[in-house]
């Protein structure tokens, strides 16, 4: 009652929740309280279990006692077919927390003789509501009566009067009804219960069949309006509304490594954001669940755990054949670390999946969640279904900090940014692999197309898968564009030539320019062994000159030597003369 | 329906002897509950010799004893003897109705 409360705080409307997971997230709240709601569809939708559960949800988790009155099933077939949905009824009613009452109503037992009313009904449904103190009420399915009582403009009369009495006995109502032709209902009761009107569906598409519920009207209260798709499993009804979840999961900034080191490289160098939603899209036979296999083994050698959703081959097929690229999932398989789900998408419905999903995911509580590939899902034209399922898978993994990695092929003749889901735009990290056609060879080529909250690489890497696992190398990116394979391998040798060649080239002009320096010096020591000789002879003739200068000298003095033995007085006289 | 019919008269004839047990369901003194009961009265002296008895059960009173007998509308006549158990619904007024599901032909 006080989580009934404070949920409808805010709205005028008061509201009964009604316990039906996800039911109460559409209609905020719950069903209007203490008015009448119908709950109209066709065979099989669900109606009486609808009821039912509003009633034991009542019951078991916000103490309301409720009345279930039958006019089709016994009291006894009510109570074995709810059994199997976990539902003790039983027990609720030795509690007098439930009151079931089947109404039998017998048209060959049946005279009309004049007047009457349904006061009887009305006295019945009131002495069930008292003796438990019911705040819940449930009508499965009053249609009956009009097969039961011939008078229509009484009946129609009466119910007006019953709807209105059920108000006024403030008790939470819901009245079931099987669908009509043009109408909501087969005797148009939608006409008399105007508060709150849901519509049940069960439709077969492409041989799968999928349930879905919409708020038809919801007076005085804001409501989701899409059809919702719902499922029936062991634990009763639950609707699944894309809503449910919002877009306020805590997010984190924790890191995963890929398990590829370059396209962590490519990735800041720390890999995928923890929570994060990974695609890995591509053509065929492209590598994509090598990227998944990669991711799952570097997962369980960091210790975490991984679910793996394989809906094309089964489990020992893909250990197999990622055991050729190296990669050997069964260890830890067979240390519980990794989970395999195999399914075939067609196998059961959209809902079903999503549920088995929810399923998993709580019993295995993994870290990591793979899907692989997620366009198989896509029969026929349910594309729209397929996305807003996968919208909730993301969300429900988001809110769970478990990081998604999802595998789409691409359709060779679309492009290849479009996938087939057109979930892309719930993607955080999205790796892109193409093929490469180039001079009579296929090659990969991988690149990040985006990559929220990081500043990623945009380099178109070559993928090559080798038996140690997947690698990337950068691609040669030049004049004549993108080369891979063996293109790049040609390229290469001709750039690694080209080199050569240059560096031939320098050596021989190296050696050139030594040469040139050598011939320059030994010019030089030519010319300085010429200016030495030169210098030498020139000194030679110096020498000589300077000794005959010398000689002359000396001849001179000796001349003047004997002039002066012989004219000494002459000289002497000379001398005094001078 | 012809077989039906005269399994109904067999019966009939059997069960003539004893006693006719009816139960007129009303909710409270109603006029349409007063209307019913005398026109019941009158019926049944007319038809049935004194040979029945009729029990008058307001549901305001004891409300849980309509779930035995079904009971929705309201009056509503039960025929509890001789069986089948048949209903009459409504306050008795077209006696030619009553008659016909009471299973007497009215006597001409």
């Amino acid at each position: 009652m006080k989580k009934a409360e404070h949920k409808t705080f805010n709205n005028s409307l008061p509201k009964t929740p009604s316990g039906i997971q996800g039911f109460d997230e559409i209609t905020v709240g719950g069903l209007p309280k203490g008015r009448p709601t119908l709950v109209c569809g066709g065979a099989g939708c669900g109606k009486t279990l609808f009821g039912i559960e509003f009633l034991v949800r009542g019951a078991t988790q916000f103490n309301e006692p409720g009345v279930f009155m039958s006019f089709e099933e016994t009291n006894e077939e009510l109570t074995k077919n709810v059994a199997s949905l976990g539902f003790d009824l039983e027990d609720l009613i030795k509690n007098k927390k439930i009151v079931l009452d089947h109404v039998h109503l017998e048209r060959s037992e049946i005279e009309e003789t004049g007047e009457y009313d349904l006061e009887g009904l009305f006295i019945r449904l009131g002495h069930a509501i008292d003796s438990i103190g019911a705040k819940r009420v449930v009508l499965d399915t009053i249609e009956s009566l009009f097969a039961g009582l011939p008078n229509q403009l009484i009946l129609r009369a009466e119910l007006r009067r019953l709807f209105r009495w059920l108000k006024d006995k403030g008790v939470t109502a819901i009245i079931t009804g099987e669908r009509g032709d043009e109408t909501l209902t087969r005797q148009g009761l939608e006409e008399y219960v105007s508060d709150c009107v849901i519509m049940l569906d069960h439709r077969v598409n492409e041989q799968t069949s999928t349930r879905r519920l919409r708020v038809v009207k919801y007076r005085g209260s804001i409501h989701g309006t899409n059809e919702y798709p719902f499922l029936i499993d062991e634990n009763g009804f639950s609707v699944l509304p894309v809503t449910s979840l919002g877009l306020m999961h805590n997010v984190s900034d924790k890191r995963v490594l890929s398990g590829i080191k370059v396209l962590d490289e490519m990735l800041e160098g720390k890999g995928y954001y923890r929570g994060s939603t990974i695609l890995v899209s591509g053509t065929a036979g492209v590598g994509k669940t090598s990227i998944a296999a990669h991711f799952a083994e570097a997962a369980c050698k960091r210790g975490e755990r991984v679910l793996y959703f394989c809906f094309e081959e089964s489990p020992n097929q893909l250990m197999r054949n990622m055991l050729s690229i190296g990669i050997k999932l069964e260890t830890w398989v067979q240390k519980g670390l990794l989970q395999f789900q195999a399914t075939r998408p067609t196998f059961y419905g959209l809902e079903m999946h999503l549920a088995t999903t929810h399923k998993l995911v709580n019993e295995f509580k993994p870290d990591i969640v793979i899907m692989d590939p997620i366009n198989t899902f896509v029969v026929g034209d349910k594309e729209l279904e397929v996305k807003t399922m996968l919208i909730r898978i993301v969300d429900f993994l988001k809110a769970n900090q478990i990081t998604a990695l999802f595998t789409s092929l691409t359709d060779n003749h679309s492009a290849l940014e479009n996938t087939d889901v057109g979930i892309s735009s719930i993607i955080d990290t999205w790796l892109l692999l193409r093929d490469i056609e180039l001079s009579g060879e296929r090659n990969r080529g991988m690149y990040v197309l985006k990559s929220r909250g990081m500043a990623n690489s945009n380099q178109i890497r070559e993928f090559i898968i080798t038996n140690h696992g997947v690698e990337l190398r950068e691609v040669y990116v030049g004049a004549s564009g993108v080369l891979t394979g063996s293109a790049r391998v040609a390229q290469e040798a001709i750039e690694n030539a080209e080199v050569l060649t240059r560096k031939q080239d320098i050596e021989r002009k190296k050696r050139e320019i030594e040469r040139k320096r050598k011939t320059l010096e030994s010019q030089i020591a030519a010319l300085h062994a010429n200016f030495e000789a030169e210098e030498s002879e020139a000194n030679k003739t110096i020498k000589t000159e300077q000794d005959m200068i010398k000689r002359l000298e000396q001849d001179k003095m000796e001349m003047a030597a004997s002039r002066n033995a012989a004219k000494k007085s002459s000289k002497n006289k000379n001398l005094k003369n001078n | 329906m012809s077989s039906n019919r005269e399994r109904l008269e067999e019966n009939l004839v059997a069960t003539e002897k004893d006693k006719w047990v009816l139960r007129l369901y009303i909710a409270g003194k109603t006029p349409k509950a007063l209307t019913a009961f005398t026109n019941l009265e009158k019926i049944c002296k007319e038809q049935l010799n004194g040979k029945f008895s009729v029990e008058v059960i307001d549901l305001l009173i004891n409300p849980q004893l309509g779930v035995e007998d079904q009971i929705l509308a309201l009056p509503t006549l039960v025929r509890k003897l001789p069986v089948p158990v048949r209903k009459i619904i409504g306050d008795l007024s077209n006696t030619e109705r009553v008659l016909v599901g009471l299973d007497l032909l009215p006597i001409n």
